[in-house]
């Protein structure tokens, strides 16, 4: 399956970004499509065409895109795609060390780790593409949260999870938690980082409130498909309601 | 009734209204539906099994993510107008305390009940606290959506929430034959009452889509032909079909046999409802069913309050939409688009709170599709999370007039929107708390029903 965005500037397009969303069947319970929705307006904005793509179980993966999104799902969904998962392993570790951006959430995020070991003491395994893996806690961790980053500034977003996380010294965190439970609850970090792949438990969804991170992505990608991400500011409200987004989410509740 | 139980009774029910009295002189004259609850509770654990067990036809409990409170409005209609006594929550407090202050005030000073049945919406996780005190004779299982992820972590946690129930019920359960979780084997598996279905025609499947199914179409959890069972399904044909709808014309397939009818509630969400209680209330009449009446009391249903509720304002009308979750949403898109079809533009308000309950979580708005609003725009978001929405629609190419978090300066701005001269209808997609705070000004300024709450 796959949807065009075309470029919504004058001329001709800037360049065609092919962007995947994995396992939207199952791992799509935390309107993880917005992130997918908010790269290709941005990048449509921006004079892009995107091609908007998606892999469910037992298709075939292409190569040749610029950039992966998944979300999350049930644990019944992480089941339903772990062999499918693993199948494809190799296929995206090659793809994240040859510089793919990639953007991984909640379930996906865990079994993108080396292996997630469920509240039934089941270790299901994972792809390694982030140094980092995942016990099932028994309590969940839900609510507003905020991450600061070197290279973001302050995330925004909301988690709910029952994984925890620790993290190898192979990836880095995305940032340090400030207010939230984050990676486990513990240790201050939430978030794992390796190549150009982000994995997170922060949706709500992510990329609308974090222009930044999105535009992040957008970069690698343009730069995956040959080209140089130069953005130019854009005619629209949304930066400013982003703002005002963060701002509000920051001051609510846990 | 022993004489030893009707006098606690009595001093249990003295000592509830009390309580009522108390708080609602504390709340300024309103409210105060927990508190009385919550001290019988404390005071006569018993009392609520006592009078509950006097019922002839024993407990219908109506549970599930969506739809309860319409529903039970519904089907306590539907079983009223066939000369029954009901007793009911009708405040939509759908917790074990809000069930025992309704009873507070439909009892008899000793307790006593001439009542033949009692409908009760429950919430989730009360009712099965519920259900641990009271087994129900029957339970009306709507569907698990996703609406309270940031409450119970799980859609799953929720259907083995909803399991227990089952469980717990001993003549009937209703469940839902296309919800995947509700008609699932491992769900029905073991369950001690008999069940029953209701369900969608093949013809309305892609209109009533389950929250897993709106994006990427059905999901491994989701089999698309459950209305129809199957020998190796414990799920049994739906008795009751929702087989087609038009506007407000639709068929109804009741054990097989069609029936046209002609809603006055608008909304397809609210007419599936209707069909679900329908399902109840045919279990419930058993062997005394008279078909053709109980349809005649469907056709004129209403929708609880703040669901797809019309009041006047300024002379134009005002159409409240309750919107909590996806697929709801999606569902009041639908009926807001039927609506411009067949009446002309409308002025549209979205308002969205993030309160305890409504969720926190605001995620969910980026599952569903906005592009039906497109072409007229929406004039006014509001709510805490106004800019959450409104970031919402732009990304999904929707104009937005003006962003006002104020639901009451909203609500001034939305009065005075373009569509004001032409007498365009107005229409607000609301969140539960930003729909009585609504509701609440809304009073102000015209009649509004008033519920006690």
């Amino acid at each position: 399956m796959s949807d065009l965005y075309e470029h919504t500037t004058d001329g001709p397009a800037r360049g065609r970004i092919r962007l995947l969303q994995l396992y939207p069947g199952d791992m799509n319970i935390y309107g993880d499509w917005g992130n997918a929705l908010v790269l290709a307006r941005r990048a449509q904005w921006q004079g892009y065409d995107v091609e908007m793509l998606s892999y469910d179980r037992g298709e075939e993966l292409k190569g040749d895109v610029h950039l992966i999104v998944g979300g999350g799902g049930q644990d019944s969904g992480q089941e339903r795609i772990k062999e499918d998962l693993l199948a494809r392993g190799p296929a995206l570790r090659d793809l994240a060390e040859a510089g793919t951006p990639m953007l991984v959430i909640c379930g996906l995020y865990q079994l993108f780790g080396h292996h997630f070991v469920t509240s039934g003491g089941v270790e299901m395994p994972g792809i390694g593409v982030l140094d980092a893996h995942t016990v099932a806690g028994n309590q969940r961790l839900i609510g507003n949260i905020a991450v600061e980053s070197e290279d973001f500034g302050t995330v925004v977003g909301y988690e709910n999870h029952s994984g925890l996380t620790r993290l190898g010294p192979g990836t880095r965190p995305l940032g340090r938690v400030r207010p939230g439970e984050g990676n486990n609850g513990q240790d201050g970090t939430e978030g794992a980082r390796s190549h150009h792949v982000i994995g997170t438990y922060l949706h709500g969804s992510l990329l609308p409130k974090n222009p930044a991170v999105a535009d992040w992505l957008l970069a690698r990608a343009v730069e995956r498909s040959g080209g140089q991400w130069e953005p130019v500011p854009v005619d629209d409200p949304v930066e400013a309601w982003a703002e005002r987004a963060r701002e509000v989410a920051l001051s609510r509740p846990r | 009734m022993s004489l030893l139980t009707s006098l606690r009774s009595t001093a249990t029910v003295a000592l509830g209204r009390t309580a009522r009295t108390v708080a609602r002189l504390r709340a300024g004259g309103t409210g105060g539906t927990a508190l009385p609850g919550l001290v019988v509770e404390r005071t006569d654990p018993a009392f609520l099994r006592r009078t509950l067990d006097q019922l002839p036809l024993g407990v219908v409990v109506v549970s599930g993510t969506n739809g309860k409170t319409t529903t039970t409005k519904m089907l306590v209609q539907l079983l009223e107008e066939r000369g029954l006594k009901v007793l009911t929550n009708r405040t939509g407090s759908n917790f074990v305390r809000g069930v025992l202050s309704s009873l507070l005030t439909e009892v008899s000073w000793s307790g006593r009940t001439d009542a033949h049945v009692a409908v009760l919406e429950l919430d989730e996780a009360h009712a099965v606290r519920f259900v641990n005190k009271v087994r129900p004779r029957g339970a009306l299982l709507l569907n698990v959506m996703r609406d309270q992820l940031d409450r119970f972590g799980e859609i799953d946690y929720t259907a083995t929430l909803l399991r227990q129930v089952a469980q717990a019920t001993t003549g009937v359960v209703v469940t839902n034959a296309d919800d995947p979780r509700l008609s699932d084997d491992d769900f029905l598996q073991g369950i001690e009452a008999r069940v029953s279905a209701f369900g969608v025609g093949e013809g309305l499947r892609d209109v009533f889509l389950s929250d897993d199914e709106l994006r990427g179409g059905p999901s491994g959890a989701a089999p698309s032909t459950a209305s129809h069972g199957g020998p190796e399904r414990l799920c049994p044909p739906a008795r009751v079909i929702l087989k087609s709808l038009d506007g407000q014309q639709a068929v109804i397939r009741v054990d097989g046999e069609d029936h046209p009818i002609t809603f006055t509630i608008p909304g397809v969400h609210n007419q599936l409802n209707a069909v679900a209680a329908l399902a109840m209330a045919v279990e419930v009449m058993g062997r005394r069913l008279d078909l053709p009446s109980l349809l005649g009391t469907l056709s004129r249903v209403g929708a609880a309050f703040g669901r797809g509720e019309v009041l006047d304002l300024d002379g134009r009308q005002l159409e409240l939409s309750l919107v909590k979750n996806p697929a709801g949403f999606r569902m009041s898109l639908l009926t807001a688009e039927q609506a411009v079809r067949t009446r002309g533009p409308e002025t549209v308000m979205v308002a969205i709170n993030d309160e305890h309950a409504d969720g926190r979580d605001m995620s969910w708005l980026w599952d569903v599709d906005f592009s039906s609003l497109r072409d007229g725009g929406v004039a006014v978001v509001t709510g805490v999370r106004a800019w959450d929405m409104a970031l919402r629609l732009r990304y999904d190419g929707v104009e937005v007039g003006t962003v006002e978090p104020d639901l009451s300066r909203a609500l001034d701005l939305l009065r005075r929107a373009p569509g004001q001269d032409e007498g365009y209808r107005m229409r607000v997609f609301t969140s539960y708390t930003a729909m009585l705070a609504l509701r609440a000004r809304l009073a102000e300024l015209t009649d509004v029903e008033e519920v006690m709450k």
